[in-house]
Parts: C-alpha cells; sequence; structure tokens
C-alpha cells in the first residue's frame, strides 16, 4: 500500500503548481492512470483527503481519467486497445504484443483553482 | 463563491522526482562499471536465499556488494554479511517498497567503481515495487513453486516490468504438485518474451545458468 505516499507526492506537485498560479485554493487535481502503472485507484482515492488535510487542497476532489492500455502488434503492425488488461496479446489476431504504447501513465494533467 | 473554478493545465508525472534519481543512479552506475540487478517477489519466495548463494557463487572471482530492503530487523544483512560480501541493509519503516532516494541514500560513501555486481533486494511485496525504478540495470522477479500458478495474472504490473523471472524453490516442484506449464503459460500471457529461469538456491539447481545469466548480461551492458 503505497498510495498514501503517491497521495502525499501529489498533494506537494498540486501546491507547487498552485503556488505558480496565484496561490489559490485547490477544488479538484485532474490524473491520468494506466492499468500497469502499479497504482491501486481505490486506495488511492482513500488516501487522497488525508494527504489534502492543512493544505492549500484540503478538501478538493481528485478527477481520475483512466487511460486504457495500448499494445502494438507486430503482426497487424498496428496499435491496437487491450480491453482486459492482463493478457498482452493483440485482440485481432492473438499475436503476444509485448511492446506496450500506453498503459503506464500516473500524471497530473491539471488543477481546478479556485478564483 | 460560485465562480468557476479556473483550469490550469500541469502534466506532470507523479514520480518525476524518483523517476530523475533513478536516472542519475543508473549513469553513475554505468560510469562506475558495476552491474546493478534487483530482486522483487512476494514475502518468503526465496529473494535472501537466492541472493546468500549468489554472493557465496560469485566472492573471489567477483566483487560483490548487496543492499537489502525490509521494514524491520537487520536480520537479512547479518545473514548475507556471512558471505564476507559488503552488505547494507535498509530499513524502510512502514514503507512497502524501496525508492531512488533510499538506495541513493544507501550507497553514500560506497565506491562503486570497486564493485562488479551489486544487489538490490527490495521489500517483499509484489504490487508498489512496480512502479519504482531504482536505476538498476536488470529487474529480476522471482516467483516460488508454493506461491500458486496464477500469480502473473494476480499482479501483472511487475511482471510485466520483469526483464526476468527466476522460478525458485524447484526443489519443491513435486511436493506442492506445482504446474510448470500452467505458470509458464500465464508469464508468457502477461509479459511476452521475458525470459524464464528455474533454480533451486538450496539444492544448487539452475544456479550455474543463473551466475551465467548474469555474466552475460553484465558483459552486453559494458560493451553498449
Amino acid at each position: 500500500m503505497h498510495e498514501l505516499s503517491l497521495a502525499v507526492e501529489i498533494i506537494e506537485i498540486a501546491t507547487n503548481e498552485a503556488r505558480r498560479h496565484g496561490n489559490g485554493r485547490i477544488q479538484a487535481v485532474h490524473l491520468r492512470l494506466g492499468p500497469l502503472a502499479g497504482v491501486v485507484q481505490e486506495a488511492l482515492l482513500a488516501a487522497f483527503p488525508l494527504a489534502a488535510q492543512g493544505t492549500k487542497a484540503d478538501g478538493a476532489d481528485l478527477v481520475i481519467e483512466k487511460v486504457p492500455l495500448i499494445v502494438y502488434c507486430p503482426r497487424c503492425r498496428a496499435e491496437r486497445q487491450i480491453g482486459f488488461e492482463v493478457w498482452l496479446f493483440c485482440p485481432v489476431c492473438r499475436t503476444p504484443t509485448p511492446e506496450v504504447r500506453q498503459g503506464r501513465e500516473f500524471e497530473i494533467t491539471a488543477l481546478e483553482l479556485e478564483t | 463563491m460560485n465562480r468557476e473554478p479556473r483550469m490550469v493545465q500541469v502534466r506532470q508525472n507523479v514520480l518525476k522526482q524518483n523517476d530523475m534519481v533513478a536516472r542519475a543512479l543508473r549513469e553513475e552506475f554505468r560510469r562506475s562499471g558495476v552491474f546493478v540487478v534487483s530482486l522483487v517477489s512476494s514475502p518468503g519466495a526465496g529473494k535472501t536465499t537466492l541472493l546468500e548463494k549468489t554472493l557465496a557463487g560469485s566472492q573471489g572471482s567477483r566483487r560483490v556488494a548487496a543492499l537489502v530492503g525490509d521494514l524491520a530487523t537487520e536480520n537479512d544483512a547479518r545473514r548475507l554479511a556471512r558471505s564476507g560480501a559488503p552488505v547494507r541493509q535498509i530499513v524502510t519503516g512502514t514503507v512497502c517498497h524501496l525508492d531512488a532516494m533510499m538506495v541513493r541514500r544507501a550507497l553514500e560513501g560506497w565506491d562503486l567503481s570497486a564493485l562488479d555486481f551489486l544487489f538490490i533486494e527490495n521489500v517483499g511485496n509484489l504490487v508498489c515495487p512496480a512502479a519504482y525504478d531504482l536505476g538498476e540495470e536488470l529487474r529480476v522477479v522471482l516467483v516460488s513453486v508454493t506461491e500458486g500458478e496464477d500469480k502473473p495474472l494476480k499482479y501483472p504490473p511487475i511482471f510485466h516490468g520483469a526483464d526476468l523471472v527466476v522460478i525458485t524453490k524447484t526443489d519443491l516442484a513435486d511436493a506442492v504438485g506445482f504446474d510448470r506449464q500452467a505458470l509458464r503459460k500465464n508469464l508468457e500471457g502477461v509479459a511476452p518474451g521475458v525470459p524464464i529461469l528455474e533454480v533451486s538456491a538450496r539444492t544448487g539447481f539452475g544456479m550455474e545458468e543463473w551466475l551465467a545469466l548474469l555474466e552475460e548480461r553484465a558483459a552486453a551492458a559494458r560493451t553498449v
């Protein structure tokens, strides 16, 4: 369970960014999260309000955009989206697809700041 | 009140700090000519035993050292130090994984250029270590025959990030009814093409192959 330390990290980045933009209260933090990032969404959502306590982000929402897993199929020579995140093979031709093009994302994309 | 909030675009990797430190470590390791291998597994999969035999097997011919992470106790470091290799324990407190900053701190004062191999044993955990780059050259994920063949399906990110998978405790395979084909099929499904070794550190089975693979990878890294 490393989600609390990740939440602390998110708050730190968010408050630093907010400081550069007028230092207002943070109402929401937007995040992109891929299935291979190794982060449990529920645990992160639970940890976030705790990490936010006493900061500019106290009471802020954490808005998570789930990033789909996209692999490259060497046989089809095309990028394919995988619905079920465990088995890495092309959903069209079933060729194994070790090359992950998207799915490890764990990044802050935007903040909503009080005006 | 009730005014529309202002949207500010950020786009910043949450683990940026860790990744930056890891990148710096990796460069330092390469400059120093030390090949760094990390070991990750669930608790009790046999990381320390494999490491113990690896240190003992390479002492004399190679200059090896180890960092070992645990929440508490220095038991592993004491156990490994018997090999004669320099060993440092990282006690993480309540933290469930090693990060690059902990590794950097633990390495302070060590002359890396005096080493051929450095092993980093992560905290026993198949979830959290997946997110943290430690600057290692080779990330080895261990899975023991006693754990159940569906481990890769339950914890895909860690297996997906593996450079090598070592199946441990093969001396117990028959006793626990281990299904080799099922585990290999699941590994191939989650991490297509990942190299797999089978080892019993206790009997020595597979150890020669493991040590040879380390030598081979280290030699390949030096020529890059």
